[in-house]
């Protein structure tokens, strides 16, 4: 069952959710295939308002010890723009849109966002683009995303101390 | 009063560029080489984990420290420090905390106070544990470890060679306690091109973490 998983770690992000649970929003998800809708909501609303009988199944949490069951689930991931959020995914290798909160003033965790999106690894939109974003994707497009490397960290800290 | 503070904080920073001058000690050392971790909320603490996972048991004993609002970090320590056990057979490690010294968007003068008070800990602290080398990641708490370190490198006590890596999630802006330790530290070590071009003494290995 394709599914989706919509998280916006620590925070409260309704206007994510409300978006995503939208009836434009679920229309184009499900005419893409996808059939189940996983919301991790956070400090925000449990209980996202759905009109009708959506045509995806909808479940809904607020916190888990860690996400990384719900993230290799998961067929395409709907972040906030946390950096933990967004590297967990990654590195789980799911395509990844990262929606920005535009209510979060001075927000840098935007510049991590923004970079890995011009680096080609995510999509990347607010909530008034993000149902456009999510009809116009191509996920094919993305670049995987290679893992960090901390033996270089090790290298040079023996080269520094004199170690070697 | 008022004017008291500035005057108060102003002190013990004129000590720290005669700290600066006494450094510079280069040459080989024999390890185990005491290691001095300062933790931090959040991702701080999960991207330094990351940080120590390929270094080697001459950097033993592992001395964590933390602010004591923190309620993550003990645990993913403690387990990080419990799987590093399952490979190392004399893994030694230490937990210690300190007032924490600014919460997120805290104002300017009162975080000057509250630094003042993390620093009354974190002095005594430093000079117990005498670490070698201090390895932070930008978490506020770092800047009154770090000041302690270089009073005690002043004093004659204990020189540590500090090393300060800028989150993975500083790309073009240096947080606060870079911004500070960035004419302190030893090592200042950045993970995007930008920020080695903005502040050219850093040092930059690509991705870390």
């Amino acid at each position: 069952m394709k599914s989706v998983f919509v998280t916006v770690g620590t925070t409260s992000f309704d206007d994510l959710i409300a978006t995503v649970c939208s009836p434009a929003a679920l229309q184009v998800l499900q005419s893409r295939g996808y059939q189940k809708l996983v919301l991790q909501v956070g400090r925000g609303e449990l209980k996202p308002a759905l009109r009708g009988s959506p045509a995806l199944a909808v479940e809904a949490f607020r916190f888990k010890d860690s996400l990384a069951e719900d993230l290799r689930r998961a067929d395409l991931v709907i972040s906030h723009a946390g950096a933990g959020s967004c590297l967990e995914t990654l590195e789980e290798g799911k395509p990844l849109i990262v929606v920005t909160n535009e209510k979060l003033m001075d927000n840098h965790q935007l510049e991590l966002a923004k970079q890995l999106h011009r680096d080609g690894h995510v999509l990347y939109c607010n909530c008034s683009t993000l149902v456009e974003t999510l009809q116009s994707m191509d996920l094919s497009t993305l670049k995987p995303y290679p893992p960090g490397q901390p033996e270089k960290f090790a290298l040079f800290l023996d080269k520094v101390v004199g170690f070697q | 009063m008022q004017s008291l503070l500035p005057v108060a904080l102003l002190l013990p920073l004129l000590l720290v560029p005669l700290a600066l001058l006494a450094r510079r000690r280069r040459g080989r050392r024999t390890p185990p080489l005491r290691l001095l971790v300062v933790a931090g909320s959040g991702g701080h603490t999960t991207e330094i984990l990351r940080l120590l996972s390929c270094l080697s048991e001459s950097y033993s004993p592992r001395h964590y420290i933390f602010a004591d609002s923190d309620k993550m970090s003990e645990a993913k320590i403690r387990s990080f420090e419990q799987k590093r056990a399952e490979t190392f057979s004399n893994s030694q490690f230490t937990l210690d905390r300190i007032p924490r010294s600014r919460e997120v968007r805290q104002s300017w003068t009162s975080s000057v106070v509250t630094t003042l008070y993390s620093l009354l800990y974190s002095l005594p602290l430093t000079y117990r544990l005498k670490p070698d080398l201090i390895l932070c990641n930008g978490p506020g708490t770092c800047v009154p470890v770090c000041i302690s370190a270089l009073l005690l490198g002043l004093l004659g006590i204990k020189r540590a060679i500090i090393v300060y890596v800028e989150s993975i999630c500083r790309v073009e802006t240096l947080s606060l306690s870079g911004k500070i330790l960035y004419y302190f530290s030893d090592y200042f070590i950045v993970q995007w091109p930008d920020l080695k071009e903005k502040y050219p003494k850093s040092v930059y290995l690509g991705r870390i973490v």
